[in-house]
């Protein structure tokens, strides 16, 4: 029921708004003192309330950070759940100012929904969860097996391309959120799950026994994830890309969230441009000076949140692989701040 | 001369009726509602180009070119062929008759178990008609969507999984779904379906003619068992008389799951089961109330007269209940439509799931989607209605 109420609302807004976009987002969110940010209904090590019922992931910190950045307060954030279907129809009508869910970006969604991509937080890629019971070493021999999908993915488009090319058959059983999909899975609907990598272990931890489960070596596709912003405003869209920017900035120089303060001492040109001190600062993007000092002090740059949410530090125990930087063989890689 | 003049061209634009047309009611209230049209027009105009405008300013693509862009998604269960290679205009009417499906099903089945739960609340038996009360009051207290959770997840969740299938009669009942075998009409089948059709106007024609019979004679002719042999004897017949032209797909295990046959997939039992027991409850408690609309002299009257039970039952009380019971039976049937959208919940690929889902995320077109998707469900629903007034003014109170 609140799926169709948010999109009648989505198209009523569609329908009767003009004001909004007139304004600029920053502007907005500078007023009303929160950034509005979509997430996911939950998805461990990307966006999940913890036990004190505070949201914490991945994409949650981009969030964070953007507040930092804008707000010069890593708290001021709102956060809605959003399930696949409804999280562009969000975006688009002004429900929420960042989209930042496990979202892939692809050619019609950049160019067709009137959206850009602000940077990719995450490189993923799909693949595929199965019991171990079925005895299956690779998705090859998934011909004729049963998918639980989530609905409104490319996971949707991907199965079936690949099923296509592989000249085998399927059948998609697609649910609306995650937890529906595992659910599906653990009632045995489906001799298989497919989703991005990353969300198929945040997945299988939270099956009743996670053991039983094992995601199987293939990647069909390329998932490039990251937050998204609507198209035309191109003042906040620069405002996500650099917040981004900075912390990839940040972890290639060896600036963390415990010695910002530190650093401010530091006679490395590159750093005292990153926190403010020299170079471009926040002029061009009508932000205060420290805006990137605060995003690492109070949130951290890209490799602390990585490990944090998703690394090594998590339950989930993603290793960094091509997420790493590009000094480090990785295809994380920000243009330089001056 | 000027002064005489005006009051004479003034008397006689009174005396030609021409007064101001602001004084006679008639036209003012045509005039207002005139004036309510052109206002409400101009406002739905000025949505739509404010819409449009607001599309185009954000990016955003329109139109409904969409329709013939090749979707690119599998879906579990279509009654017309599809594949990933065809269009999203091919996946709406997927979707479209995926709902059909399952409402027209589902009322079928919600009205035959209303009848016999309505019937059976007011029976004499103390068993079946607690029975029947015990049943309408939990399922019409339950809300719908954790009936349908309940089918699918609750009771799925029991099943076994393929490789242990149970089987009778040659079909397999697992997590996966009930398959079940199918006939295939070899050559010469066709012959049997012309008799089947053929036995169905054949019914037609003899009901219309006992029912003649019945209001000039008073006899009864048993329409039932005539009806029957008609409509199924006659095939019966023609089947054994071109040689049993049929042979029969059997499910068979192989991989995953099993192949050949008729599979009916879980969330269509689960949707079917939650739409039909639900709605009968409703159902169950209209007929009810109908039968009780009928004066009990009738009654007397009927048993005074001779009438056994049965014949009472039919002749009497329920052609005078329908009155009663066809325009709330109506909201019933656009109701249950309605619900099976909630089929989108556990994944049974009806219209909203398919269309206002995946197709609506895959291409973006929000506003042309739910538009589309709107317009179905009105469409459907006008439809029913029309055909329950058509059945209501045949069986509503005639005077003469």
């Amino acid at each position: 029921m609140m799926k169709k109420t948010l999109m009648t609302a989505a198209v009523l807004a569609a329908s009767f708004s003009g004001q909004a976009m007139a304004e600029g987002t920053l502007n907005i969110v500078k007023e009303r003192g929160v950034v509005q940010c979509g997430v996911t209904t939950g998805l461990a090590g990307f966006s999940n309330p913890d036990e004190k019922g505070q949201w914490a992931g991945l994409d949650v910190d981009v969030c964070r950070a953007v507040a930092a950045a804008t707000l010069g307060d890593a708290t001021k954030v709102k956060f809605i759940p959003l399930t696949a279907k409804e999280r562009f129809t969000a975006l688009q009508s002004g429900e929420i100012d960042i989209l930042s869910r496990n979202t892939t970006w692809t050619q019609t969604r950049d160019t067709q929904l009137g959206l850009n991509f602000a940077g990719v937080n995450y490189y993923d890629g799909q693949g595929f969860m199965v019991s171990k019971k079925l005895g299956v070493k690779s998705a090859k021999e998934l011909d004729g097996a049963a998918f639980c999908i989530q609905a409104g993915t490319t996971t949707e488009l991907n199965l079936a391309d690949y099923f296509r090319m592989n000249g085998m058959s399927y059948s998609p059983v697609v649910f609306d959120t995650s937890d529906q999909t595992v659910k599906g899975f653990e009632a045995g609907r489906c001799d298989a799950i497919t989703s991005d990598q990353s969300q198929l272990y945040a997945l299988r931890i939270k099956l009743v026994d996670p053991e039983a489960a094992m995601v199987l070596p293939e990647v069909i596709s390329k998932e490039p994830l990251g937050p998204v912003v609507r198209q035309g405003d191109d003042e906040w869209f620069n405002v996500v890309k650099w917040t981004h920017n900075a912390m990839l900035n940040a972890e290639e120089m060896g600036v963390t969230s415990a010695n910002t303060d530190e650093m401010l001492k530091s006679a490395n040109p590159n750093v005292r441009r990153l926190l403010g001190l020299e170079g471009p600062k926040g002029t061009g993007l009508n932000l205060n000076d420290d805006w990137a000092y605060q995003i690492i002090k109070q949130v951290g740059n890209y490799g602390e949140v990585f490990d944090r949410n998703v690394g090594k530090d998590s339950p989930l125990q993603v290793s960094r692989g091509i997420n790493a930087l590009w000094s480090d063989g990785g295809l994380q890689y920000a243009p330089p701040m001056r | 001369m000027s002064l005489s003049d005006r009051p004479t061209s003034e008397s006689s634009a009174i005396k030609s009726g021409s007064s101001r047309f602001w004084n006679d009611p008639d036209k003012r209230a045509l005039m207002f509602q005139i004036l309510l049209v052109l206002g409400l027009a101009a406002f739905l105009l000025s949505i739509i180009n404010n819409t449009l405008s607001n599309l185009e300013q954000r990016g955003i693509t329109t139109g409904f070119a969409f329709l013939d862009v090749e979707a690119g998604f599998g879906i579990l269960q279509s009654l017309i062929p599809y594949t990933e290679t065809d269009t999203y205009g091919r996946t709406f009417f997927v979707g479209l008759l995926n709902t059909v499906l399952v409402s027209v099903l589902g009322i079928i089945a919600a009205t035959v178990l209303g009848f016999f739960l309505g019937v059976g609340r007011l029976s004499k038996n103390w068993l079946i008609s607690k029975v029947c009360t015990v049943y309408i009051e939990i399922f019409r207290n339950i809300p719908l969507l954790l009936q349908i959770f309940f089918w699918y997840f609750t009771v799925l969740r029991t099943l076994p999984s393929p490789r242990q299938s149970l089987e009778f009669l040659g079909s397999f009942l697992n997590v996966r779904g009930l398959y079940l075998p199918q006939p295939v009409g070899g050559e010469g089948f066709n012959v049997v379906w012309v008799m089947f059709f053929a036995g169905l106007g054949a019914t037609w024609l003899l009901k219309r003619w006992a029912n003649k019979r019945q209001e000039v004679t008073g006899q009864d002719f048993p329409m039932l068992y005539a009806g029957l042999g008609l409509i199924f004897g006659l095939p019966l017949i023609a089947f054994f008389l071109m040689g049993m032209p049929m042979t029969v797909d059997h499910p068979v295990l192989t991989g995953f799951n099993f192949v050949g046959g008729i599979t009916i997939i879980p969330e269509f039992m689960a949707l079917w089961l939650a739409l039909t027991i639900y709605t009968a409850a409703f159902i169950a408690e209209i007929v009810r109330g109908g039968i009780l609309s009928v004066p009990h002299g009738q009654l007397e009257a009927a048993t005074a007269l001779g009438l056994p039970r049965s014949k009472t039952l039919r002749f009497i009380i329920l052609p005078q209940a329908l009155r009663v019971i066809i325009p709330p039976l109506t909201s019933q049937y656009l109701n249950l439509t309605k619900n099976s959208s909630l089929a989108t919940a556990i994944g049974y690929p009806d219209l909203v799931s398919v269309f206002a889902g995946t197709t609506l995320n895959q291409t973006g077109q929000a506003i042309e989607v739910i538009f589309m998707t709107m317009a179905v469900y009105l469409t459907l629903s006008i439809l029913t209605s029309i055909f329950m007034n058509w059945y209501n003014s045949r069986k509503a109170l005639i005077e003469r």
